[in-house]
């Protein structure tokens, strides 16, 4: 699979616009910032007039008087300049600070609302590198790229009106060179977009290498594979070597070219306005202040070549800052479900109807996303609340289906999923989602003490709540074995604990959450049967009177379940109870006499 | 991560160090900037040159050299016939030195990114290398900011920096050199300023250090965050926490924002001071310089120069005072990147051996912690070569304690006991031998973003990749991927997808299944061909049929290899030729399982448990032990599925 490539679009105003609203907030700083650079500007411009009056007035005619109100007013420039300085960069900051908080919490509440299958399809590092670092890199230019130019073209301009007024024909000959440097610009900027884009992918492939070699460090040390992957890895920073080259190649290209142009200007200047001063055409005076200007835009024009190719670049980053925005999520809350029941960060709880756990599969039909193959075909089936159904088949036969549809983490291709009678689109995921407790097989818990785990997200939950879930999932015997028991930090995706420790923990989780839909997807296929069997009891008591989906291999949580759904090759072949499914003789049968078998006694 | 020790002296140590094989790059760009910044220095000195000299006659300003390059051209009047040649030379110069600038540019870009490239390997190499115990006590998102934000930080630096301070420094001296030249007071009055400049600098250079470092430390917090936030969005969303999410994310965001800001308030005054500073530098030369004038102890000429002369010296003074700033942040990043490199990597054994593994293993009276708890109690057994080894256990009571300590992912600390294959501790074998000998299917396996063709074969490949050249291209040997595939019993499944076994699983790409997972990568460690096989409940998430399949495939795939299990279903124990109840980090019992079931102890206790169903449908211990042998054939639809 491949990172999303962005076509060979050319600079374009239209990407630029879509970070508009982004800078909106900031105008006023952004303004300020500016009316500083002016002043700034004038104040860089007029300082050397005080050493032309310094020449004139004192020291031609050999006096010092009038000297007095002339420190002061040279000092007080400087002591103005600095406080300028310091507020201008202060302002710069500002935007550059907040519109990259501003970028950042922007993706990440589209990534809390973008469906699983995108996190399928992407890898974590490479989210991650939009996250961080493009948009920092975007916030940077905006801010200080902005400014720089302004400054810069400001002072540009200045000295070109001066230029005029003092000449205009030998102006328009320095202004010759404008063309040509729109010329080499355009010829350039598609090179700065496609090697800035490069350069992007390339670190956010590294990125995702960085998270891959590092969260998969432990399998890798198994597997004695560390120089391979250094070898993959020196593949990608070979990528990241030749792309970055290829941009500091460019900006070495075109920097010094645009140098060339001006000084060609200014030597152009220098034979013309010579032989004018020769002819007695031009004053000596005026050809010596026209080229004095002339040399002083000489920095400023290098200065605006320089920020005018990193500005080009940062196409590439708003580029891919809005790939991530404008992805759709695959599931949406319509308007007036937002309105009724508010959004994922803002709900309207007051509006929230309570939930029974009658769940029914009208004519649905499912294919994945990123699939091509019916997974359910015009499927019914009706869940009175409080009814535990389990989902049995071989490993890998879809049984994950079902729940992701009932829990809308997916939505039926056609047909329905009712809850309590209601399409489930006619509500707000939150208002399901904060109704479930599910168990996965692979159990994550986040960084933080196992206290903070099973609370998860509940600011205000009493110890006591804490420890009785604990106990009732015989977690409780996981925090005895631990140093500092319920503060004791689980490490990141809790790997300081075993898997079985993590599933207890993420069961009390669940538990404590008090959820009326209960999913336990292979939730105790690491623990040990002792355990288990503690837990069992726990387990029917805390399934009554919940909807709940068991996704298990061990016959007894089956057998006493109110409906068994046998699922193969992402079909249901066989639904109804117990009793019901071995009276059929069917592939159940077959598969539970295996299993009772297999389970007493064992194979080879 | 340890506190990080702000060593800002280490920046150039830094990159000294790691730039070595580039450095060459280094010292040609300083030499064609040295060029570049003489061409660029020269031109406007040409023009005012024609100007003032050729075009006017302001002799009395102009510097001694520009006079006596005025004679050596052959006076005023031969230069205005040809004013072209002053033209063409500012032409010649800007060329030259655009040339330069380039050169410069180029060779700064190759020897910046080289040093880059290799940095970013070695980063990603010594993380792979480095022990365990490191992953575990270090978040990966911290590691990476590290590793990308951190390092361009550096990479800005050498690419923008580094020359810059050459360029500077070789600005002021010129300048100084010349001033000296003209008046040795008023050059003291202009260097009066530079004590105060380089006073304020050192103290802006440690605030900003400070400010930056938990600044820096702040964006580590945050990519944290977000990488959590990003691994965990299953769990996130089936708990509707999406809201607390955002919450913290908001709090380190702003965290990582703020402190950002207050260290820009730190740098807005330190340019705005730096401006004042030199701003009056520059004052002070204008004025003193216009009274000295005045008094006649120096010319109007001479005050022009000097004036001109100490502008030239103020600016890059003010420049170096940023890059000082620069070099402050540049600290703390080096710093950062250090801390990881300095770690240590699993230390070098050169007098490990290779012995053959086929041979007993030997606990004796291991004792091992990972904190302060033990987890291992004074644990003595004995694995015969060759035989099917079975370990029953509660969760918590340090089975895979030992699969880590067996494949030395963690060692025993001296006086803690010792594990023997054969003669040979563990400890003198190499590590990676040992690795790659002792077959480890972790509990919850990792598979890479690759083809599951890829995944399986990723170790295979590894090991002939020694025996032959670094870099070839190595063939998949599919048919023996298609066998190991074939005894984890994941061949069928393989199958179905769209893509066979050029399906892309891993972080991006399908999602496998807990039990098509586990299968991969038992599929994946069967490739070695180990002489010990480690299977630490490699078969939760699988169903017991083909659980049932898988053993009675291995029993024939793996030969003569010594084969140790570790799982909660008696089932999958039974036939082991020994097995172990681990309690609590000790032995409770050990035997085979005939010998288990008839002495009451934990062992038989979990056996009835199991059994219980059996015994509910009716079936006796006899008919079990008659019916058990071909329970798998007994699958429905012969277990084609």
């Amino acid at each position: 699979m491949q990172e999303q490539d962005y076509g060979a679009k050319s600079f374009s105003l239209k990407v630029w616009k879509k970070m508009l609203p982004f800078v909106r907030p900031y105008r006023g700083a952004l303004f300020t910032a500016f009316a500083l650079m002016l002043f700034l500007a004038l104040v860089d411009v007029s300082i050397p007039l005080f050493l032309a009056y310094a020449v004139d007035n004192f020291v031609r005619p050999g006096t010092t008087a009038g000297m007095g109100p002339y420190i002061a007013l040279y000092a007080g420039m400087i002591l103005l300049q600095g406080p300028a300085v310091t507020w201008m960069a202060r302002r710069a900051m500002h935007v550059e600070m907040n519109l990259g908080k501003d970028l950042k919490r922007a993706t990440f509440v589209h990534l809390q609302t973008l469906g699983l299958s995108y996190y399928n399809q992407n890898a974590v590092g490479w989210i991650l590198a939009r996250v961080m670092s493009d948009t920092n890199h975007i916030s940077g230019t905006v801010a200080w790229a902005l400014t720089d130019m302004f400054w810069s073209i400001l002072y540009v301009v200045f000295v070109f009106g001066a230029m005029l007024l003092l000449n205009w024909r030998l102006a328009l000959l320095v202004m010759l060179v404008v063309p040509f440097v729109a010329a080499l610009t355009a010829v350039f900027q598609s090179k700065f977009l496609t090697a800035h884009r490069a350069m992007r992918r390339a670190n956010s492939r590294l990125t995702g290498a960085y998270n891959e070699g590092i969260t998969g460090a432990k399998t890798s040390k198994t597997l004695v594979i560390e120089d391979r992957n250094a070898r993959d890895f020196a593949q990608l920073t070979g990528q990241m070597y030749k792309a970055s080259l290829r941009s500091s190649l460019l900006s070495a290209v075109f920097i010094p070219i645009i140098i060339f142009f001006s000084s060609t200007a200014v030597a152009l200047v220098l034979q013309r306005g010579g032989v004018m001063v020769m002819e007695n055409v031009l004053p000596f005076g005026t050809l010596s202040a026209f080229i004095s200007y002339a040399l002083s835009i000489l920095e400023p024009v290098q200065q605006i070549a320089r920020v005018l190719s990193d500005f080009i670049a940062t196409q590439a980053n708003i580029e891919r800052v809005d790939g991530l925005l404008s992805q759709e999520p695959g599931i949406i809350d319509s308007p007036e479900v937002v309105e009724k029941y508010g959004t994922t960060f803002e709900p309207k709880r007051e509006n929230w109807e309570p939930i029974k756990g009658d769940i029914e599969f009208r004519d649905v039909s499912f294919m994945y996303p990123d699939g091509d193959e019916w997974v359910l075909e015009d499927f019914n089936l009706t869940i009175p609340a409080g009814t535990t159904v389990a989902l049995v088949g071989e490993t890998g036969a879809g049984k994950s289906t079902l729940v992701n549809l009932a829990c809308r983490f997916y939505e039926p291709t056609k047909g329905q999923v009712l809850i309590d009678g209601v399409d489930v689109r006619e509500r707000s995921q939150l208002w399901l989602h904060s109704r479930l407790g599910y168990v996965l097989q692979n159990p994550h818990l986040f960084s933080g003490t196992v206290k903070e785990n099973i609370r998860y997200g509940r600011a205000t939950c009493c110890k006591t709540r804490i420890y009785n879930a604990a106990r009732l999932v015989s977690a409780d015997l996981v925090v005895a074995k631990l140093e500092n028991g319920y503060d004791t930090d689980v490490g990141e995706g809790g790997d300081r604990l075993s898997t079985g420790e993590k599933q207890l923990v993420s069961f009390a989780r669940a538990v404590l959450a008090d959820p009326p839909i209960f999913v336990l997807d292979e939730a105790t296929s690491s623990i040990d049967t002792e355990t288990e069997q503690l837990i069992q009891n726990a387990i029917s008591h805390i399934l009554q009177g919940r909807t709940s989906f068991l996704v298990a291999h061990r016959l007894s949580t089956i057998r006493d379940a109110d409906l068994v759904l046998v699922v193969k090759s992402g079909r249901i072949i066989e639904r109804g109870t117990h009793d019901e499914l071995m009276a059929q003789k069917g592939y159940y049968h077959g598969l539970y006499t295996a299993m009772r078998i297999d389970e007493s006694a064992g194979a080879p | 991560m340890k506190k990080n020790k702000k060593s800002n002296g280490g920046v150039l140590r830094f990159i000294g160090r790691y730039t070595a094989g580039h450095r060459h790059w280094l010292v040609l760009a300083v030499l064609a900037v040295l060029v570049s910044t003489t061409a660029s220095f020269l031109i406007p000195q040409v023009i005012r040159f024609t100007v003032d000299l050729v075009l006017g006659s302001e002799t009395e300003g102009a510097p001694p050299y520009m006079l006596a390059a005025l004679d050596a051209l052959g006076g005023r009047d031969s230069l205005r016939a040809n004013l072209i040649w002053c033209a063409g030379a500012v032409v010649v110069l800007s060329v030259g030195g655009g040339l330069f600038t380039f050169a410069s540019r180029l060779c700064i870009a190759t020897g910046t990114e080289r040093f880059c490239r290799d940095l970013r390997e070695r980063l990603y190499g010594h993380i792979q290398k480095l022990p365990f115990q490191w992953h575990v006590e270090n978040k990966t998102g911290d590691i990476i900011q590290r590793c990308t934000s951190d390092l361009d930080v550096v990479r800005n630096f050498v690419s923008a920096q580094l020359l810059e301070v050459i360029r500077t420094v070789i600005l002021i001296g010129v300048a100084l050199g010349l001033m000296f030249s003209m008046n040795v007071t008023l050059s003291l009055i202009s260097l009066a300023f530079i004590p105060l400049i380089g006073a304020y600098s050192t103290v802006f250079y440690f605030l900003v250090g400070k400010r930056f470092l938990a600044a820096d430390e702040a964006e580590g917090e945050l990519t944290i965050n977000v990488q959590e936030n990003l691994t965990g969005v299953r769990v996130v969303r089936a708990f509707g926490r999406e809201h607390y999410e955002l919450d913290r994310f908001d709090k380190y965001n702003n965290g990582f924002a703020n402190l950002w800001l207050k260290l820009g308030r730190t740098l807005s005054i330190y340019w705005g001071t730096g401006d004042i500073a030199t701003g009056f530098q520059i004052f002070t030369i204008v004025v003193a310089g216009a009274i000295f004038a005045v008094n006649g102890t120096i010319t109007l000429g001479e005050f022009l120069v000097f004036v001109s002369y100490n502008q030239s010296l103020a600016w890059p003074i003010r420049a170096l005072g940023r890059v000082l700033s620069e070099m402050s942040k540049t600290g703390v990043s080096t710093g950062r990147l250090q801390e990881i490199l300095d770690a240590e990597e699993e230390p070098a054994e050169p007098n490990a051996t290779k012995p053959d593994l086929h041979c007993d293993i030997r606990f004796d009276n291991v004792t091992f912690s990972y904190d302060k708890l033990d987890v291992l109690k004074d644990l003595n057994f004995t694995v015969p070569a060759g035989s099917t080894f079975g370990i029953l256990g509660a969760t918590g009571s340090g089975k895979s304690t030992i699969t880590y300590l067996l494949n030395r992912l963690y060692d025993l600390q001296p006086g803690f006991g010792s594990i023997w294959f054969g003669d040979t501790e563990i400890r003198e074998i190499d590590r990676q031998y040992l690795r790659r000998n002792v077959g480890l299917v972790l509990q919850e396996p990792f598979l890479y973003s690759k083809t599951i063709e890829e995944n399986i074969a990723i170790a295979d490949q590894v090991q002939r990749d020694d025996c032959r050249s670094e870099t070839a291209d190595f063939e998949i040997d599919r048919r023996r991927v298609r066998r190991a595939a074939g005894i984890a019993a994941v061949d069928d499944a393989i199958s179905e997808f769209t893509k066979g076994y050029d399906t892309v699983v891993g972080e991006r790409g399908v999602t496998l299944s807990g039990g098509q997972k586990q299968r991969v990568a038992i599929a994946r460690t069967l490739m070695l061909e180990a002489p010990v096989m480690v299977f630490d409940d490699s078969m939760s998430a699988v169903d017991l049929e083909t659980d049932a399949k898988i053993r009675a495939a291995l029993k024939e795939g793996t030969g003569a290899s010594t084969v140790i299990l570790i799982s909660h279903r008696i089932n999958t124990l039974m036939a082991a030729d020994n097995i172990m109840v681990l309690e609590d980090g000790r032995v409770a019992d050990i035997g085979t399982h005939a010998e288990l079931i008839r002495r009451p102890g934990p062992y038989k206790r979990i056996y009835d448990m199991q059994s219980e169903a059996a015994a509910d449908a009716g079936q006796s211990l006899e008919e079990i032990a008659a019916g058990g042998a071909d329970g798998a054939a007994n699958t429905p639809e012969g277990g084609g599925v």
